[in-house]
């Protein structure tokens, strides 16, 4: 059963198009990522998700629920964590938890989940005083302590460092355990692939793909990249002639050949057999990068460095 | 909505006891507003009880300290619904708290329903204070009408409240809501006579007094210290200004 279906979504503000056409399914229990730039309609779909904005045209249904019509059934069931939501400066870890579990009308228990956050020593700490990573970890702890069905995580490890935000994927794989879907939205590749079973790759307000991220590598061709520089000079055939490889390209003295299958040991063993040494040598799976790439015809990082002026809020 | 999936423990304190008492502890974490909502206020009383002397006929017949009673009043209520109120919510909605709470159960008319609660209450808190302090300390007289008193309180407390309201949905962050209630205090509380009292008002700036919000609020409150009903006219002031920011602040607040 689908825990969240959007059809056909659709929304704009003002003459910006946010959403132009997006549409999948997440499945009950999986970890479902919305990935894509800065700018390409990931918060505003969510958003739909969450109820906070009501679709111009489209569906989205929430455990078979409407957001808006079904708003008060879906807040006891579906446990959110949005980008850039802060707490009072002077209201504890403690205190929070209270006040949002009072919201609730089968909450968690508090110590519980302050434990597996790593929050318990932290709970007479003030909100102003936390780190970053513990700010985030009780922005997670305030979107469980309904006990949700359906938890979105908004830009779950934005601003945090490689510590905080390996310890925040333990967190959502920890949700997936106890069965809880989780729709994450990201701009992280490597946090999508990382963590999700299945991802949309969201470009310009259109999905653009849609699947598990190995399968999505695997489409585009690629399973593997190989770069090296070579010690004697050789020609492309000698590569391209082997089974596995498809494409050869060179930039100065830099080889990088690219193929399904094992890529890598056809390519030492043909460079040995004629004695040439593969200096600098270096083996890359394709990634979901690369797939993004293909697919929009853009590098996905080059996009998100213009983040500032493509931002996703809204007024 | 239904019945049967109301689980709620039983004894367990609502979301809005819940909202309201953290909002009435971070209220009391905040040293600046408690100084001048409160303290500045009952030092003010102190000041005008000492140096009060017996009835003033340039005062109406009343002892200065018996004058300024109102006015601290009104000084207690702007400031908690002029600079606390708007200065809290504007930075809620600023930092995205509003929009969190918008996205559990909770509602975000109950976050509202309960900054206005502890405001309010905080307010009439320092009033009764204010009262009982000028009854104990300095002789005067506790108010002559009480219904009356309770009434132009109340009122005065409403038409300040839909003001800071109103200021929370205009401006775009706490720190400019803050900057517009100040503003907007100062000219009020000259008008509800902090500076110059009321009875020593040239009569044109007296009558127009009338006509604000404070004004209004301290001739009743005065009116109904004395013993009497206060003017229906002031009333109807205090009424029509309560209604009129209240619908602009509906019609303009965001929650995000």
């Amino acid at each position: 059963m689908a825990a969240i279906t959007i059809d056909h979504l659709h929304k704009r503000y003002g003459d910006t198009v946010a959403v132009d056409d997006v549409s999948f399914a997440v499945e009950c229990g999986e970890i479902f990522g919305v990935l894509g730039p800065n700018g390409a309609g990931k918060t505003t779909t969510v958003e739909c998700v969450e109820g906070l904005r009501q679709p111009d045209r489209g569906t989205v249904r929430v455990l078979g629920l409407d957001p808006h019509r079904h708003r008060d059934e879906l807040r006891q069931r579906v446990g959110v964590q949005l980008q850039d939501s802060e707490l009072p400066d002077k209201l504890t870890v403690a205190e929070a938890m209270d006040l949002y579990r009072s919201f609730y009308r089968a909450p968690a228990d508090t110590t519980t989940l302050l434990e597996r956050l790593g929050l318990m020593d932290s709970r007479r700490t003030r909100y102003k005083k936390l780190s970053g990573g513990q700010k985030q970890r009780l922005s997670i702890a305030l979107a469980l302590i309904g006990q949700p069905e359906v938890a979105v995580l908004d830009e779950l490890s934005t601003g945090l460092d490689p510590t905080a935000r390996r310890e925040s994927w333990a967190i959502v794989e920890d949700l997936r355990d106890q069965g809880i879907t989780v729709l994450l939205v990201t701009h992280f590749m490597e946090e999508a692939e990382r963590l999700c079973d299945r991802v949309a790759l969201i470009d310009a307000g259109r999905v653009v793909a849609v699947g598990n991220p190995a399968s999505l590598t695997e489409q585009l061709g690629g399973g593997q990249r190989i770069r090296f520089r070579a010690s004697a000079p050789f020609a492309d055939r000698l590569l391209l002639d082997l089974p596995d490889v498809d494409q050869v390209t060179r930039r100065g003295d830099l080889v990088t050949a690219t193929g399904t299958g094992d890529v890598a040991a056809h390519v030492t063993g043909a460079l040995a057999a004629v004695g040439v040494v593969p200096h600098q040598l270096q083996v890359d799976r394709t990634s979901l990068e690369d797939v993004f790439v293909t697919l929009t015809g853009r590098p996905h990082r080059a996009t998100c460095s213009q983040g500032a002026n493509t931002s996703e809020s809204h007024p | 909505m239904n019945p049967t999936l109301d689980l709620t423990p039983t004894g367990a304190p609502s979301p809005f006891k819940r909202l309201a008492v953290v909002e009435a502890k971070l209220l009391l974490r905040e040293p600046i507003p408690l100084f001048w909502g409160i303290a500045f206020p009952m030092l003010l009383l102190g000041v005008m009880g000492a140096f009060s002397g017996g009835p003033d006929p340039e005062l109406g017949g009343l002892r200065l300290v018996a004058v300024y009673e109102p006015i601290l009043v009104a000084f207690v209520t702007a400031t908690f619904a002029l600079q606390g109120l708007p200065t809290v919510l504007a930075g809620y909605r600023e930092r995205g708290i509003l929009r969190r709470l918008d996205t559990t159960p909770v509602g975000v008319h109950r976050v509202l329903a309960a900054q206005l609660t502890v405001n309010l209450a905080v307010a009439m808190t320092a009033t009764v204070g204010i009262i009982l302090v000028g009854r104990v300390a300095f002789g005067v007289a506790l108010p002559g009408q009480p219904a009356g008193f309770l009434v132009a309180v109340l009122l005065a407390a409403a038409a300040m409240l839909a003001l800071g309201l109103l200021i929370a949905a205009l401006a775009p962050n706490g720190r400019v809501a803050g900057a517009a209630g100040s503003i907007l205090f100062f000219p009020m509380m000259f008008f509800a006579g902090l500076w110059v009292p009321q009875a020593t008002m040239p009569s044109a700036l007296r009558h127009f007094s009338h006509f604000t919000p404070l004004g209004a609020a301290v001739q009743s409150l005065q009116d109904s210290m004395g013993g009497h009903w206060p003017h229906s006219s002031d009333l109807a002031t205090l009424a029509v200004y309560t209604t009129v920011f209240a619908i602009a602040a509906t019609r303009f607040f965001r929650w995000d």
